[in-house]
């Protein structure tokens, strides 16, 4: 069996996901990294470039770009905030909550009512709880009476990280 | 935790903002940093080794090269936090797995090849555990960028 998805068999040809397969660990650092993954995936540099240029217009490639570990940076308080949001507004007040600069993350997610009563999550990043608080008491603004309820959820312990991959052509 | 300089917290701020595409990108932003091609590249290789970065390269639209994710959560008994922790990390589907400090303490993101696998993994864990698993996949993204100064 092919493990490449079937979206990704409809939406890039064969040599987009070579170059996927050959980059999605790393972009080479090279002073030509674009020759570089070119070698690896029987192309030419330009033609790589090309590639990554139609990628980054489609959305598929985001950008190329540094991915940072926020504890090595000195983020010491991780914190998933959840907001349970108006829903006739969530939309509108998720773009301005994702706006705001020290939040990272910021989505629309299912409640499992009553469980789960919580529709926004937006990820703050603070060194220490107290600044990470006051990021928080940023946000509690900005909902104002559309929000009806919000909690916090430190992150205590990486348990896993393996981050994501695709398999590749060979792979089951 | 590695000590950074003023050039590495410049690098790890403008490489988040992405690298062009270009023949010699790294000279382009060795140049806006005012440093050489060969110092960013050394700079970068160390900032990498030492996990200041957990990454560097193209950032992949995961669900838009067909793959699904989704965010699960689950209330954990603490006695049985870590046995639990070895159930849910040993599926290959599991690609992060965080513990967090609330009733639901254990935040894990499932990735798999096709939409249905969610369910069935998920289904999966509830089984081996006998706990509850509430699937959390993203509905909407707001606003994505990243723009943590380091």
């Amino acid at each position: 069996m092919n493990a490449v998805p079937d979206d990704l068999r409809a939406g890039l040809d064969d040599l987009d996901r070579r170059i996927v397969l050959a980059t999605q660990a790393g972009l080479p650092l090279v002073p030509r990294p674009f020759r570089a993954v070119a070698e690896q995936v029987g192309a030419d540099e330009a033609e790589v470039m090309r590639r990554f240029r139609r990628m980054q217009a489609t959305g598929i490639v985001r950008r190329i770009g540094a991915v940072p570990n926020h504890y090595a940076l000195g983020y010491r308080a991780n914190g998933m905030s959840v907001w349970d949001v108006d829903d006739a507004q969530v939309d509108a007040l998720g773009e301005q909550v994702g706006a705001l600069d020290f939040v990272s993350h910021c989505y629309r997610r299912p409640r499992h009512l009553p469980h789960w009563p919580y529709n926004l999550f937006a990820m703050v990043h603070g060194r220490d709880r107290e600044e990470a608080e006051r990021q928080i008491a940023v946000i509690a603004q900005l909902l104002g009476a559309a929000c009806r309820g919000h909690d916090v959820l430190y992150s205590t312990r990486i348990l896993k990280k393996t981050g994501l991959r695709f398999a590749g052509p060979d792979r089951d | 935790m590695p000590e950074l300089d003023a050039l590495d917290r410049a690098i790890v701020n403008r490489l988040q903002a992405g690298l062009p595409v270009s023949e010699r990108p790294y000279a382009e932003v060795a140049a806006e940093l005012e440093t050489s091609e060969a110092v960013l590249l050394e700079r970068l290789q160390r900032l990498l080794d030492e996990r200041v970065l957990t990454r560097f390269g193209p950032l992949y639209d995961a669900e838009r090269l067909g793959g699904a994710f989704a965010l699960c959560a689950m209330a954990v008994p603490e006695a049985r936090f870590d046995a639990v922790a070895e159930q849910v990390n040993a599926l290959p589907e599991v690609a992060h797995n965080y513990r967090r400090e609330h009733r639901f303490n254990m935040w894990f993101v499932l990735a798999t090849e096709q939409p249905d696998d969610i369910e069935r993994i998920a289904d999966a864990v509830r089984e081996q555990t006998g706990l509850p698993v509430y699937v959390m996949p993203k509905e909407r993204e707001y606003h994505l960028r990243l723009k943590l100064e380091a």
